[in-house]
C-alpha cells in the first residue's frame, strides 16, 4: 500500500481551501450526466451530498436501511450546530472556532481539515436558513445563539432541542426535491453489503433489499460511504438500534484504512441504565449544562442513603453538595468538554458518591436556575427534554433534580480519509461521522452537525469532482462483470453461512455480551491488562458467535434477526480493532483515557512525543491489523496542555 | 356532475361542503322565522302570508334554486367524501379507535343521513304539495295549499311530533360539530377567535333546533 | 407484570394475516413498550418461532419509525409519546394488549406490524421544501423572522412523519402531516415564493395516494406524539383556498 498522503494543499492555512478550489479539476455539465455516484446513508452528510451532487447534474443513487431518508440518526441530535458568525459580538471568529475544535480534540485532528470546517461553518447556517430551517430567533427576528461545552463564546445555533431533526429535514427536503427531479434515485430499506472494486477503484456496491432479501448489484463511478458511527459496538449507546459499522467495516476489509478507532466519546448527560432488558440509552442534550448544575453529595453516607431510597435529593442541604465540576474546573465549570465531564462523573461514582438505585448516577440540578430565571424560561429552553425525562424516568425534573450518567455517544474514529475525503481506496469516499477527520480525540458539542453538513454540502461535492474529472471517459459498467459477480457471491456465502449455523443463542445475546466486554474494558477508563483481556474475550465470543448464533426464518424475506446478525458479526471484529488501537496508544487524550497515563489530579496525560499521529489501520486478515501513521503537523497552532481550569 | 366532483381535490370538496353548510344554516334561520309564525293565535294569517310570499316572490324563487342546489351538492359531497373515506381503510382495526374526539364528531355522515330522511318526509309533506305533485285536501280560496292547516294536522299526531323533535335534536348535534368544522375547513382558526366560534356554534345548535321544537310542543301540549 | 398480547401476524404483503395470542410474564413496569416486545421476541426465537417484525430505530421518540396501534390508539395509551417512549407502567398487571399495524390504503403492511410509509416521502417530494440549491445562499441574518412566526413554524416542523395521524383518523387522512409541512413554510418568508404551487401539488399527491378526507374529528391532533396542532390544517386550507382563487 502506498504511503499515507493526506493531500493537504500547500500554502497558508487560511487560504488552503480557496487555493484547492481554485485549482481543482471540475467536470463539465454534459459529462456530469454521464457519471454515476453511489451514496450510502441518508443522514446529514449523505443526504446533503446527494442533494448537492444531484443539483449539479450527476446521477446519484442513495441507499438507506430505514423506510425513509428522514429517519437517519442525525435526526436525534438535540443541542445545536456551531458556526463562527459572531452574531452575539462576543469575539468569535473562524480562527477561534478552529482553535477550540483542535484544542477540544486534544490536538489529534488534522489542522487543515479543521480550519476548512470552521471556514464553511458560516455557509452552512446561510444554507439552512435559506432552506427554511426554523432556527431559534431573537425578538428582533435575528438568529439566536447559545453557549456549549468547550467554548467561551456563544456560537451554537439551535432549533429548540431538535436541531438535528430540523437540519436533517432540511437536507431531506433538498434530497426529496432531487428525487422528484430524477437526478437522485432512492433505495430505501436497502443495506449495503459490500463495495465492488474494479481495477483498484471503487465501482459499485452490493446491496440487500431488506424486504425481499435479494442481493442487488449497483454500479457507480464513485462510492460515498456516509453511514455514521460505530457506537453500537458497546450495545448500549445513544445510537439508533440500526446504527452499525458494517459499511465502513466492509470497506476496511477491501483496503480502506480505519483511523483512530479508540477515540470514542462518552456523553456525560444521559439517563442512567435501569435494567438488563434495556435496549438503548437516552441522551439529554448537553445544552442542559448551560443552566443545570452537576453535583453529588459531599458525604458518602448521604449518597448511600439516596441509593437505598432513604434520602431525597432535595433534602440534602446546600453545604453538603459537591458541585464537582465547578470545584475542579472553575473557569469552565459545568461547561467543560464532554470527555472531562464524563470522567469526573465516573470518578465520583467510583469513589462511592454516586446516587440513584445503581449508584451510577449524578445529579443535574435546575433548582438554582429555576429560582433565578423562573420555571417558564427553563420550560421554554428545555421543555421537550424535561418532558422526555419525565416520560422515561417517571419523575418531575422541575421538582427533583435529574439523574444522569455518561453513555457512549459518538465515535470520532472512522474510515481514514485525505483532505478530499477520499479513503485509501481510489474512488471511495467517506463523509460525516463515518470518517475520522475533524474531531481528533474528542468532539465538542454541536460540532457533529457542523461536520456532517460541511462534508455533505460544501466539501465532498467539490472534492469528488477532482476525482471524477479523471473518470469522464469511463463508460457505465455492466454489473455482469466478474468483479460484481464475485462480490455478490462472497456476500451470499457469508449470509448462507450465517443462516446455516442454527445455533442456540440469539443475536442480541452476543451483542449484549460484546457490549459488556467493551464497556468494562474499553470504556471510560482503559488499562493495558483490561484491553488485553478484552481482545481475548472478543475473540472467544466471535468464535462462539459463528458456531452458536441462532437466526430464525430464511434469507428471502424480511428477516430482522439476519440483519442484526450481519451487523453484530462486524461489531465483533471491530471491537477487537478498537481494543488494539487503545492498547497501541500509550497515552491519554480526549475520549481515550488510559488509566496508566494520568496526572496526579486524574487528568489526561498526553504523549505528543510518541503519539501525535493518526493511527490508520490496514486489514490483513481476521484479527490481523497493520498500523500506518499519519504524523500530525501543527503549523498554525501551538500544541499545549489542554486546560479548562 | 358526479365525475367532475370526484376530480376536485379533497380540500376543494371540503371547502364547498363547509361553504354550503354555512349557507344552509342561514336558510335555517329564515325557515325558523316562518315556523315561529305558527305560534301566533291569528288563525295562521302571518304564517300564510309568509308562505305566500315565499311561494310567489321571484327573488325568493331564485334563492330557492340556489338552496336546492346547495342541499343536493352538500349531500352528494358528503356521500362522495364518505365513500372515499371508507375506501382509505380497506382493512379495519380489530380494536375500535379509542382516541378522544369531540362528541359525535365521528358520526357526521350518520347525523347528516338522519337529517336527510327527515328532509325527504318534510318534502313529501310540504314541498310536493306546493308543487302539486301530491294530492292535497286543504286548499285555500285562491287554490293555494293551506300549509297552516296541514302543519296543524301533522303536529296533532303525537308520533309525527315526537319524530320531528328527535330529528331536530339530531340536527342540533350535526350543527354543533358542523359550525366550527366549517370555519376550520375555510381556514379560520385563530386562538383569539376559536372559543368564540365554538360557543356561537353551540349556541346556534341549541337555539335554532329549540325554536323548531317549540312549535310541535306548543301544538301538542298547549293547544 | 403478567400480560397477554394479541399481535397481528402476517408473513408478507400478499399473505393473509391473523391475530396470534402470546403470554408474557415478569415484565418490569420500567421497561419500554418496545423492550417488552424485544423480550417477547427473545422468547419466540428460543422456541424457534419467527420474531414479531416491527419498525423501530432511534428509540428516543424522534425518528418516527415506530408505528404500533396499541389497544385502539396509535402509540398506545399515553399522550404525546411514540411507542418507543411508552413505558409498561402505563399498563396494569394482567392486561390484555392488542397490537395492530397502522391501517390505511396508502400504508400497506409489509410484514406483521411493519408498514410501508413511502407515501409520505412522495408527498414531501412534491414540494415539502424550499427550492434552493447548495451554495450562494444569502447571509442568514438578512432574512428576519419574527419570534412568534418562527416558534409557530418550529411547532409545525416538529412533525416526525410517523403516521399516527393517519392511523388515528377514522378516514385515514394525512391532512395533519401534510399541513404541518405546508404550515412550516407558509409561516416563513423563505417559503413564500413557492407557496401556491407547494400546497396545490402536495394536496394533489395526498389525494392521488388514496388518503381519506378530513372530517374535523381531530383524532390526529389528539394522537400526535409531537402535539402538532389542527390549526395547521386550517392554515393549509386557507393556503389552498388562496392558491386556488388567486
Amino acid at each position: 500500500m502506498a504511503e499515507l498522503n493526506s493531500k493537504t494543499p500547500k500554502g497558508p492555512l487560511s487560504s488552503k481551501w480557496t487555493q484547492y478550489k481554485d485549482h481543482q479539476n471540475l467536470v463539465n455539465p454534459s459529462n456530469k450526466r454521464k457519471l454515476d455516484i453511489i451514496i450510502v446513508g441518508t443522514g446529514l452528510a449523505g443526504s446533503a451530498a446527494a442533494a448537492s451532487l444531484g443539483e449539479m447534474g450527476f446521477n446519484v443513487k442513495i441507499f438507506c436501511y430505514q423506510d425513509s431518508p428522514r429517519r437517519a440518526h442525525s435526526i436525534a441530535a438535540q443541542g445545536g450546530i456551531n458556526a463562527a458568525k459572531n452574531y452575539p459580538n462576543d469575539g468569535d471568529s473562524i480562527y477561534r472556532l478552529f482553535y477550540d475544535t483542535i484544542k477540544g480534540g486534544d490536538y489529534r485532528a488534522r489542522e487543515a481539515n479543521v480550519y476548512r470546517l470552521a471556514e464553511v461553518s458560516n455557509n452552512i447556517i446561510d444554507q439552512c436558513v435559506a432552506q427554511g430551517v426554523p432556527f431559534a430567533r431573537e425578538y428582533g427576528g435575528s438568529l439566536e445563539n447559545r453557549s456549549f461545552g468547550g467554548a467561551q463564546v456563544s456560537r451554537t445555533f439551535f432549533a429548540r432541542g431538535q436541531t438535528g431533526q430540523q437540519l436533517l429535514l432540511g437536507s431531506y427536503g433538498a434530497l426529496s426535491r432531487q428525487i422528484k427531479l430524477g437526478t437522485v434515485k432512492l433505495y430505501d430499506r436497502h443495506e449495503m453489503m459490500d463495495v465492488v472494486i474494479v481495477d483498484g477503484k471503487a465501482r459499485g456496491i452490493i446491496a440487500r433489499d431488506l424486504i425481499t432479501g435479494k442481493l442487488e448489484r449497483h454500479f457507480g463511478h464513485a462510492v460515498v460511504v456516509a453511514t455514521g458511527g460505530y457506537g453500537n459496538v458497546f450495545y448500549l449507546s445513544t445510537n439508533a438500534m440500526g446504527s452499525n459499522t458494517s459499511a465502513i467495516w466492509q470497506i476496511f476489509k477491501k483496503g480502506a484504512y480505519f483511523a483512530n478507532p479508540c477515540f470514542t466519546q462518552i456523553h456525560p448527560t444521559c439517563i442512567p441504565v435501569h435494567g438488563d432488558y434495556q435496549s438503548k440509552l437516552t441522551l439529554m442534550s448537553e445544552s442542559l449544562r448551560n443552566d443545570g448544575r452537576i453535583w453529588v453529595p459531599k458525604k458518602k453516607a448521604d449518597a448511600e442513603a439516596h441509593r437505598n431510597g432513604k434520602l431525597k435529593a432535595n433534602d440534602i442541604p446546600e453545604d453538603d453538595r459537591d458541585y464537582f465540576l465547578e470545584r475542579r474546573y472553575p473557569a469552565f465549570g459545568n461547561l467543560v468538554p464532554r470527555d472531562v465531564a464524563s470522567r469526573a462523573a465516573k470518578e465520583r461514582c467510583d469513589a462511592g458518591f454516586g446516587v440513584g438505585p445503581t449508584g451510577l448516577a449524578v445529579f443535574l440540578d435546575f433548582r438554582e436556575s429555576i429560582g433565578r430565571l423562573g420555571k417558564h424560561v427553563i420550560e421554554e429552553r428545555y421543555g421537550n427534554l424535561f418532558q422526555m425525562y419525565e416520560k422515561i424516568v417517571d419523575e418531575n425534573p422541575y421538582v427533583n433534580p435529574m439523574m444522569i450518567y455518561p453513555a457512549v455517544h459518538y465515535t470520532m474514529g472512522g474510515t481514514w480519509v485525505d483532505y478530499e475525503l477520499q479513503t485509501t481506496v481510489t474512488g471511495l469516499f467517506a463523509a460525516g461521522e463515518a470518517n475520522f477527520s475533524d474531531h481528533g480525540a474528542n468532539r465538542l458539542g454541536a460540532s457533529a452537525l457542523m461536520q456532517g453538513l460541511a462534508d455533505g454540502y460544501f466539501v465532498l461535492p467539490y472534492t469528488i469532482q477532482n476525482y471524477l474529472a479523471g473518470e469522464i471517459r469511463v463508460a457505465r459498467m455492466s454489473t455482469d462483470k466478474a468483479e460484481f459477480a464475485d462480490a455478490e457471491k462472497a456476500v451470499q456465502t457469508r449470509l448462507d453461512k450465517l443462516m446455516s449455523i442454527k445455533g442456540t443463542r440469539s443475536v442480541d445475546h452476543f451483542h449484549k455480551e460484546l457490549g459488556k466486554i467493551m464497556w468494562e474494558n474499553v470504556g471510560m477508563g482503559r488499562t493495558e491488562a483490561g484491553l488485553k483481556k478484552a481482545i481475548d474475550l472478543i475473540r472467544k465470543l466471535r468464535a462462539e458467535f459463528w458456531k452458536d448464533v441462532k437466526i430464525p426464518g430464511t434469507l428471502y424475506e424480511v428477516n430482522t434477526e439476519l440483519e442484526k446478525a450481519n451487523r453484530v458479526a462486524d461489531f465483533l471484529e471491530l471491537g477487537e480493532l478498537l481494543a488494539f488501537d487503545a492498547l497501541n496508544r500509550n497515552e491519554s487524550c480526549g475520549g481515550h483515557f488510559r488509566e496508566e497515563y494520568q496526572t496526579d489530579e486524574g487528568e489526561c496525560k498526553r504523549n505528543d512525543e510518541d503519539y501525535k499521529y493518526v493511527a490508520a489501520w490496514e486489514y490483513k486478515g481476521e484479527g490481523d491489523f497493520i498500523l500506518h501513521k499519519e504524523p500530525l503537523v501543527y503549523e498554525e497552532i501551538e500544541v499545549k496542555q489542554r486546560v479548562y481550569k | 356532475m358526479n365525475s367532475s366532483f370526484l376530480r376536485f381535490s379533497s380540500i376543494t370538496k371540503k371547502i364547498w361542503m363547509a361553504f354550503l353548510g354555512l349557507f344552509l344554516m342561514i336558510f335555517l334561520v329564515v325557515h325558523l322565522g316562518i315556523n315561529l309564525c305558527l305560534l301566533r293565535s291569528d288563525g295562521g294569517a302571518w304564517f300564510t302570508a309568509a308562505a305566500h310570499f315565499m311561494g310567489t316572490n321571484y327573488i325568493v324563487k331564485v334563492f330557492e334554486i340556489g338552496l336546492f342546489a346547495g342541499f343536493i351538492i352538500h349531500i352528494m359531497l358528503g356521500i362522495i367524501l364518505q365513500v372515499q373515506n371508507w375506501m382509505a381503510r380497506p382493512v379495519r382495526y380489530m380494536v375500535s379507535n379509542k382516541t378522544y374526539t369531540p362528541f359525535l364528531s365521528k358520526y357526521m355522515i350518520y347525523t347528516g343521513g338522519i337529517v336527510l330522511i327527515f328532509l325527504i318526509i318534510h318534502f313529501i309533506n310540504f314541498y310536493f304539495i306546493k308543487m302539486g305533485w301530491v294530492s292535497n285536501v286543504h286548499t285555500s280560496a285562491e287554490g293555494e295549499p293551506n300549509f297552516y292547516v296541514i302543519a296543524q294536522e301533522l303536529f296533532a299526531q303525537p308520533v309525527y311530533s315526537i319524530l320531528y323533535i328527535l330529528f331536530f335534536i339530531v340536527l342540533g348535534f350535526h350543527l354543533n360539530q358542523a359550525f366550527q368544522a366549517a370555519w376550520q375547513t375555510l381556514g379560520v382558526n385563530h386562538p383569539q377567535y376559536n372559543t368564540c366560534i365554538q360557543r356561537f356554534g353551540t349556541f346556534y345548535a341549541i337555539i335554532v333546533p329549540l325554536g323548531f321544537i317549540i312549535v310541535p310542543v306548543y301544538f301538542l301540549l298547549i293547544r | 407484570m403478567k400480560l397477554t398480547l394479541k399481535i397481528w401476524r402476517q408473513k408478507d404483503a400478499k399473505s393473509a394475516g391473523k391475530f396470534v395470542t402470546y403470554a408474557l410474564d415478569n415484565i418490569s413496569p420500567n421497561c419500554s413498550f418496545l423492550e417488552m416486545l424485544d423480550i417477547l421476541n427473545e422468547q419466540l426465537i428460543e422456541k424457534n418461532d419467527d420474531p414479531v417484525v416491527f419498525d423501530h430505530d432511534c428509540r428516543e421518540g424522534i425518528c418516527g419509525m415506530c408505528s404500533l396501534y396499541i389497544n385502539g390508539r396509535p402509540h398506545g395509551p399515553d399522550d404525546a409519546v411514540t411507542a418507543c417512549q411508552l413505558h409498561m407502567r402505563k399498563f396494569h398487571d394482567g392486561d390484555t394488549i392488542v397490537i395492530e399495524p397502522w391501517r390505511a390504503r396508502p400504508f400497506p403492511v409489509i410484514r406483521d406490524l411493519m408498514v410501508d410509509r413511502s407515501a409520505f416521502d412522495k408527498i414531501i417530494q412534491e414540494g415539502g421544501y424550499v427550492s434552493v440549491n447548495t451554495g450562494g445562499a444569502a447571509e442568514a441574518n438578512n432574512i428576519l423572522v419574527g419570534k412568534e412566526n418562527s416558534e409557530l413554524a418550529m411547532d409545525a416542523a416538529a412533525c416526525i412523519g410517523c403516521g399516527a395521524c393517519v392511523a388515528a383518523c377514522k378516514n385515514g387522512s394525512a391532512m395533519l402531516f401534510v399541513s404541518a409541512k405546508v404550515s412550516q413554510f407558509a409561516l416563513l418568508p423563505q417559503g413564500q415564493v413557492e407557496a401556491k404551487q407547494r400546497v396545490k401539488k402536495m394536496v394533489r399527491m395526498m389525494d392521488e395516494l388514496g388518503f381519506g378526507n378530513c372530517t374535523n374529528t381531530y383524532a390526529c391532533e389528539a394522537e400526535c406524539p409531537k402535539l402538532i396542532s389542527r390549526s395547521n390544517i386550517a392554515r393549509m386550507n386557507r393556503e389552498f383556498l388562496c392558491a386556488k382563487v388567486s
